[in-house]
């Protein structure tokens, strides 16, 4: 299970350079580290978004190994088609090779209108690795509000205006909703220790049946952050417990990361020109000290779950 | 040898996919098809086919796995009707720009609202410019005939496009009538082996399906499409004729009946034509020189085959079972569009019938050919079986 680096160097990249996606963006940092973990030969699936029309503008490609995207809702769709076919023809010895399959789907994709072909395609048991590359909006049209977007977030659809401070809900708890259909790994991260990443898909990819990962993965030009601080603000989501990093193995919820100290939210706020209007007046204070209570419940329940106790130092 | 049977259009086209024996079937339930995956599964259930079935959770992934199933290298089939044919149309145009073989028993059925789940041709002709080709038939012997040809046509090299095979719910789907089926052997022989170009799981060859293509390359790429539905008709030509040497079936891209010296004929689709062609019988009797045009091959449009057949008539009837809201009827325009472009003048009544499958009689009939005997013509609608 163990991955080492210098393994990793020489390797082969399936995405390669040329794409066009923007500098300090968190998704192609999710998709060469996730793709690090693969050995055998693998074929890619993408929802529409960010990622498939910054890496595949035709005549140019970046992808070294097979690729289809077909729509934006059907991604779990389409790696179930795939695979299907991957085990009939298999089975009539015309594909000889072992091959993993993953699909990539942004929040957008993936937490509203792609989440039925997805828990279609894990109920049914497919052997496939699906992972939401989550920028916690619709990004590619012009960070719209989506079921993954954080209360208290500046979007253009639920935009902070005098009366409404942005959106008013929280997002959806995706990772749980996936581990509920008790396929054998789920997995919540981001991306701020590769070799964490690259191990976790590796376990994910390798598990036979349905597997799901939930990557945060900041969009910087729409969460308004300084693009060298991609794996900064990875680190604060999990330092400030906002993204707790756990897994869930047959059934069997194991955290993955415990700060050592307390870290309060307005830490992973503060960077991040989206939340800007939460900083100042007192409806933004209100909104903080909510976001605060929702990551301190969200928090208890995932140490609950885990079966954990956490103590801070001071 | 060759059995006969009683059976039904559903059951045809399931003993056809069970002969056929697909890699992958990706299928959703619903009325009237509904009976296509459930006898298919039965075939699954006790091991008759390899195939390996994916019960999806709605059409659109139903048609999604199919294409990346397609696209995959797999045989690929499927069925389905009006709510989920309409739920399915974002993939429809996909699948036919990647030149994704699919095979896909379209049951009609009315598209709501009323909610109705009998017959009309709604659903598949809101799909006619999605880039598949459309195969209307008229009972359940050219339901199960055309679902094996179907499957050669598709993967036809010159072609490589997804094709619906039509026959009317309930009307074909349900009514059971004696179907000759061919030996096993002998369809996995008029099929062959699947040999796709460029699939996905040649992953020492990878290639991408789905670029994004904008305005310098999208154009290009659609009309490299129209030209692939130029190949249609020469291979569904061969392919039928090598069908009709097997089976001694013959299923040219219109089914002309007595249209030859007739003065006054008929043109519809599927099951209808039963009931035109027993009037066109009564008629003849009476000494008028009436005849029926059916349009088996609707996309692409078989505009000479259809002219010259109807280029001799003093007066036809276009009867379709669709009405397009705020436009003459779909077939009525591309009958008129053809006989204009041939520079062929005839006068054209226009009819719709038998929406929500309102049943069309033979006196229905009747009533429109008296049209064109009495001289009775008009550029409006009209309508047969309706109340008003």
């Amino acid at each position: 299970m163990a991955v080492k680096l210098k393994d990793l160097i020489t390797k082969e990249r399936a995405m390669r350079q040329g794409h066009r996606m923007c500098p300090g963006c968190g998704a192609p940092t999710v998709v060469q580290q996730a793709l690090l973990a693969v050995d055998d030969p693998i074929v890619i699936t993408a929802a529409t978004g960010c990622l498939e029309v910054s890496t595949t503008i035709y005549p140019y490609n970046s992808w070294g190994v097979p690729f289809l995207h077909s729509a934006f809702e059907n991604a779990g769709a389409n790696v179930s088609g795939i695979e299907a076919a991957y085990v009939a023809l298999k089975k009539k010895g015309k594909v000889k090779k072992d091959i993993k399959f993953v699909a990539f789907g942004g929040d957008g994709g993936t937490y509203d209108i792609g989440l039925q072909a997805l828990s279609g395609a894990a109920e049914r048991g497919h052997d496939f690795t699906y992972i939401c590359y989550n920028n916690q909006g619709y990004m590619n049209t012009g960070a719209q509000r989506s079921s993954a977007t954080p209360k208290g977030a500046n979007t253009s659809t639920a935009p902070a205006g005098t009366v409404i401070p942005g959106k008013i809900q929280k997002p959806k708890d995706l990772t749980a909703i996936m581990a509920a259909h008790h396929i054998p790994y789920v997995a919540q991260t981001t991306i701020f220790n590769p070799m964490e990443v690259i191990e976790k898909v590796k376990r994910a990819i390798e598990t036979p049946g349905p597997a799901f990962l939930n990557i945060l993965a900041p969009c910087v030009l729409f969460w308004r952050l300084e693009p060298s601080m991609q794996r900064e603000i990875c680190k604060l989501a999990a330092e400030t417990r906002f993204w707790p990093i756990y897994e869930v193995i047959d059934g069997e919820w194991k955290l993955g990361y415990k700060p050592r100290k307390y870290v309060p939210a307005e830490e992973f706020l503060k960077p991040q020109g989206r939340f800007r209007h939460l900083l100042k007046g007192d409806i933004g204070k209100a909104v903080i000290a909510d976001f605060q209570k929702d990551i301190d419940e969200e928090w208890e329940y995932v140490l609950k779950r885990c079966g954990e106790t956490w103590e801070p130092q001071a | 040898m060759p059995r006969k049977d009683i059976t039904s259009g559903n059951w045809a086209v399931a003993e056809a996919m069970r002969q056929i024996n697909p890699d992958v079937v990706a299928a959703y339930p619903i009325t009237p098809s509904t009976d296509i995956p459930m006898k298919f599964s039965e075939f699954v259930a006790d091991g008759l086919v390899d195939t390996n079935l994916v019960t999806v959770e709605s059409e659109h992934s139903a048609i999604s796995a199919c294409l990346a199933a397609s696209v995959s290298g797999a045989r690929v089939m499927t069925a389905s009707s009006a709510n989920g044919v309409a739920l399915m149309h974002e993939i429809f145009p996909i699948a036919a720009s990647y030149r994704a073989p699919i095979v896909f028993g379209l049951v009609n059925r009315c598209l709501g609202a009323p909610i109705n789940i009998h017959c009309d041709h709604g659903d598949s002709m809101a799909e006619r410019d999605s880039g598949w080709i459309h195969i209307y038939c008229e009972d359940g012997q050219e339901v199960y005939d055309t679902m094996i040809m179907a499957v050669r046509i598709a993967e036809h090299k010159e072609v490589l496009l997804p094709v619906f095979v039509c026959q009317d719910g309930f009307i074909t789907s349900h009514c059971f009538e004696p179907v000759e089926f061919l030996d096993d052997e002998q369809v996995t022989k008029f099929i062959g082996e699947r040999d796709p170009l460029l699939p996905l799981l040649d992953v020492d060859n990878p290639v991408a399906y789905g670029s994004l293509a904008l305005t310098d390359y999208f154009f290009e790429i659609k009309r490299q499409q129209i030209e692939a539905m130029k190949h249609v008709e020469t291979a569904y030509n061969d392919v039928a004729a090598e069908f009709a040497r097997v089976t001694g079936r013959n299923y040219p891209v219109v089914d002309k009946y007595r249209t030859e010296d007739a003065d006054y004929i008929m043109v519809i689709m599927s099951s209808a034509a039963g009931a035109a062609k027993e009037t066109v019988d009564k008629l003849r009797e009476q000494g008028h020189k009436v005849g029926c045009l059916r349009i088996r091959l609707f996309r692409p449009f078989p505009a000479k085959a259809i002219v010259d057949a109807l280029k001799g008539a003093k007066g036809i009837a276009v009867c379709d079972r669709a009405a397009s809201l705020g436009a003459p009827a779909p077939l009525f325009t591309e009958i008129k569009g053809a006989l204009y472009d041939a520079g062929v003048h005839i006068p054209a009544n226009t009819y719709v019938y038998g929406l929500g499958g309102r049943d069309f009689f033979p006196h229905n009939a009747e009533e429109a050919f008296m049209d064109l005997i009495n001289k009775k013509m008009s550029t409006g609608e009209r309508y047969l079986g309706l109340r008003e």
